[in-house]
């Protein structure tokens, strides 16, 4: 009964999406206010309907209705609490369902935090995240219901793939989705905006904080996902450039320059077109990711069982939104009027290099990642396209764009001076080298091209604060009035330099976890030993183990580094009964920020057990960076809510901040 | 500078970086790719010894022999043909006889590819296609996975 309810809702939802599209956007067309603020309550309304459908299917996972196909394929009545939530998301249907819970989610922040938006643009942004809403759902109606029946209902379900019941799938594609979806309001401003052929700064002042958001949270839904693919695959791999993995870098890189452009809308007035044309990419690619990794078009070693007809129906979806909206912005971008004017060594120009060698970057990536299916459409030819690709395209784009980030913040907007930004970066040379000598000796056998990348690391990071340095006249003034001054900037100048700076650490881990790793593989019985880097693993007893809905055969270590003991870890080889399916349970322990990672394989006739180790320096650092990018983008976001809420100035105050 | 020339250095700026990285691209193309073979394709002499390439088929039935520290030697088969693989390592989790998968690695003289990379798919129910399409070509394809 609840499981027919929610279907329902979805209809309903389907039914209100309809009319959010048409009616707010008719009445924004003939000027009638009635029909415009019909939008907000619409809008609402949906978001009800999709959150009883998405309950319903909660629901359904938590008392395992396995009358419901759905819960059938990916349940277990066994499973633990946590993963039968995780579970509604883990699954091709539930997780379209909550692709638009999201999409949902933000049209209805939209209309509560959107009251004071220009009607005209309040209504058409709604409208255009209704048709964003009824295109996918109808695809979830009609060709991915989640809630479909099966009869006759089997007593036990076939449980989740083990390799999603994890703690950081449970969270890894929500994340994700919420940056997907949420530069489905960028593009909705935008395409607004096109419609109505206007745009000023306020438009960017919108379309900043949102980006912003959706920027965050794509930005933590990478580094999770990477993370996860890290210690649950049992690779010890970080990221393979893999399609999968691409599609979700694609937005992320074309968000980032979003961010930077929408800047120069902001407090300049220029770079208007660009920065509609590039929010509307920016969706486009989120789309396009949303159809690689559900089409299962591409090979990938993430590729999970999927429908081709489902890939039809997206890329159908895909078709229309991005060949109509790239048709709005060839029809109608000359409408928008040319904004301020700017030297090229100012702000603004360093904004603009920032988002050509991101638009590099994203093109190279895009091409590499789809060039293998154009190929085999063409000649029939199939080929991969790896690691070896992406590191000689997009490595040396990287090295201008890094060389030139420091530079950014201090640049005055309109008219910068390169001799004064040159002189403040020197001043912070001695940190920046004595990082860089730091990081180099703890590095075993770096080439001389690691040793030049942790110096270029070192550089982002110590040169992201060289703008927070120069505005505590840090030397200049007493120690005391710096810290003053340097508490007292507002937290938009620090998020910048914790955003650039992140990325600086996320190099450094990059560099170190890749050239100094030591792989060691070993076969071992009982009480033998194995060197790995500074330490020595000793396998103390293979024990099998059974858990809720697994069994485990695990093998015990003591680590001892220098002949003391340093700790134990355990590594296993898991059995999960419900689908006789084996994974790798990866045994991690943590020095400092590296991490010897443990592997174990199978045991032989003889009792012994193969064994793989591998110790990756600084690897912390990928994530931890990712994270501090993020926290970046938080504070930023704080600053915005605080002067949104404040009366307007008449022109808005040019407060240097998060550029380059 | 007025805003022409302003502006044409701006284009020029974007163009120089377009026209670096179309080079980039390029360059990789040619030298980065990895071509995808069947067992057949193999038999039959299309690959250079030294060449690198994926190969994809099922693990021949009765073919895995684990040898000392982590070395393992087993068959890709299409149904028609069969290809000798080594590989040193931890194989990964869904990897066994009769299941698909897709090995990269360099082509060694005997027809032994040298594997460094073994790809078996997080889920059992899944064929990579380029597996599916070399079965289908050997007509052994049943049908079964395919989704």
């Amino acid at each position: 009964m609840i499981v027919e309810a929610g279907h329902f809702a979805l209809v309903l939802a389907l039914a209100l999406s309809l009319a959010q599209g048409l009616l707010p956007f008719w009445g924004a067309r003939r000027g009638d206010r009635t029909l415009m603020e019909t939008a907000g309550p619409i809008s609402l309304g949906v978001l009800l309907f999709v959150v009883l459908a998405f309950a319903a299917l909660t629901n359904a996972y938590l008392t395992s209705d396995f009358s419901v196909l759905n819960v059938v394929q990916n349940s277990h009545s066994s499973k633990p609490l946590i993963y039968k939530i995780s579970g509604v998301w883990g699954n091709h249907e539930g997780s379209m369902l909550l692709w638009v819970l999201i999409l949902a989610l933000f049209a209805g922040l939209v209309t509560v935090f959107g009251r004071r938006l220009p009607p005209v643009l309040r209504a058409d942004v709604l409208a255009v995240q209704g048709w964003i809403a009824s295109a996918f759902l109808i695809f979830i109606l009609f060709a991915s219901n989640p809630f479909a029946r099966m009869t006759p209902a089997p007593i036990e379900g076939q449980d989740l793939n083990p390799l999603l019941q994890d703690i950081g799938l449970a969270l890894h594609p929500p994340l994700l989705y919420l940056g997907y979806v949420g530069f489905s309001i960028s593009f909705a401003f935008a395409v607004a905006a096109l419609i109505e052929g206007r745009i000023d700064a306020a438009w960017a002042r919108w379309v900043r904080p949102w980006t912003l958001a959706a920027w965050i949270c794509l930005t933590l839904g990478i580094a999770l996902g990477s993370y996860w693919a890290y210690y649950e695959l049992g690779w010890g791999g970080f990221w393979f450039w893999d399609p999968v993995e691409n599609a979700s870098l694609l937005p992320w890189l074309a968000g980032t320059a979003l961010l930077h452009s929408a800047l120069v809308v902001e407090r300049r007035d220029a770079l208007k077109i660009w920065t509609v044309l590039l929010a509307i990419l920016t969706f486009s690619l989120s789309l396009l990711g949303t159809f690689l990794v559900r089409s299962g078009v591409l090979t990938s070693v993430h590729a999970f069982a999927v429908d081709p007809a489902r890939g039809l129906f997206i890329l159908g979806i895909l078709a229309v939104f991005v060949g109509g909206s790239l048709t709005l912005f060839a029809l109608r971008a000359g409408v928008l009027k040319q904004g301020g004017l700017f030297a090229p060594i100012s702000r603004e120009g360093a904004l603009v290099l920032n988002n050509v060698l991101l638009s590099a970057v994203t093109v190279t990536v895009f091409v590499g990642t789809l060039y293998p299916l154009a190929l085999e459409a063409v000649t029939g030819d199939k080929i991969s396209v790896g690691p070896p690709f992406f590191n000689a395209t997009v490595g040396p784009l990287l090295v201008p764009l890094f060389m030139a980030l420091p530079f950014g913040p201090l640049m005055a907007w309109k008219r910068g001076d390169i001799g004064a930004a040159v002189q403040r970066l020197l001043a912070l040379m001695v940190v920046v080298a004595l990082i860089a000598l730091l990081l180099i000796a703890l590095i075993d056998g770096a080439s001389i091209t690691a040793m030049l990348a942790l110096a270029l690391g070192s550089y982002v990071l110590v040169g992201a604060f060289a703008e927070l340095v120069e505005r505590a006249k840090l030397g200049r003034v007493s120690v005391g009035e710096s810290l003053r001054r340097l508490f007292g900037l507002p937290s938009a100048a620090w998020g910048a330099a914790l955003g650039h700076a992140g990325m600086g650490l996320t190099l450094i881990g990059v560099v170190a976890a890749t050239s100094g790793l030591q792989e060691r593989g070993a076969t071992l019985a009982p009480g033998q030993a194995v060197d790995i880097g500074a330490y020595t693993l000793v396998l103390e007893r293979i024990e099998p183990r059974a858990g809720a809905n697994y069994r485990d055969l695990v093998g015990v270590f003591t680590i001892r580094k220098g002949g003391v003991a340093a700790g134990t870890v355990e590594a296993a080889k898991r059995v999960y009964t419900a689908r006789r399916m084996e994974t790798t349970e990866v045994g991690l322990t943590t020095f400092g920020l590296g991490q010897l990672y443990t592997v174990v394989g199978e045991r032989s006739e003889s009792g012994a057990l193969d064994v793989r180790l591998a110790w990756r320096p600084l690897v912390l650092l990928i994530w931890g960076g990712a994270f501090v990018m993020a926290l970046g983008g938080i504070l930023s976001l704080a600053d915005r809510r605080l002067r949104l809420g404040a009366p307007k100035p008449a022109r808005p105050r040019v407060i240097p901040q998060a550029a380059e | 500078m007025t805003r022409k020339q302003r502006r044409l250095a701006l284009i020029g700026g974007a163009g120089l970086v377009l026209a670096a990285s179309v080079a980039l691209v390029l360059t990789a193309l040619q030298d980065s790719i990895v071509f995808f073979r069947t067992p057949t394709e193999i038999a039959s002499g299309a690959v250079e010894p030294g060449a690198r390439l994926r190969l994809g088929g099922l693990v021949a039935d009765g073919s895995v022999q684990r040898g000392e520290n982590l070395m393992v030697r087993f068959a890709i088969t299409d149904g028609g043909n069969t290809v000798p693989v080594t590989y040193v390592g931890i194989l990964p989790d869904l990897f066994r006889e009769g299941q698909g998968v897709v090995v990269e690695g360099v082509m060694e003289p005997a027809n032994t590819l040298r594997a460094d990379t073994v790809l078996a798919k997080h889920d059992e129910t899944y064929m990579p296609r380029e597996v599916a399409d070399a079965l289908k070509k050997q007509g052994v394809w049943k049908g079964e996975g395919d989704r």
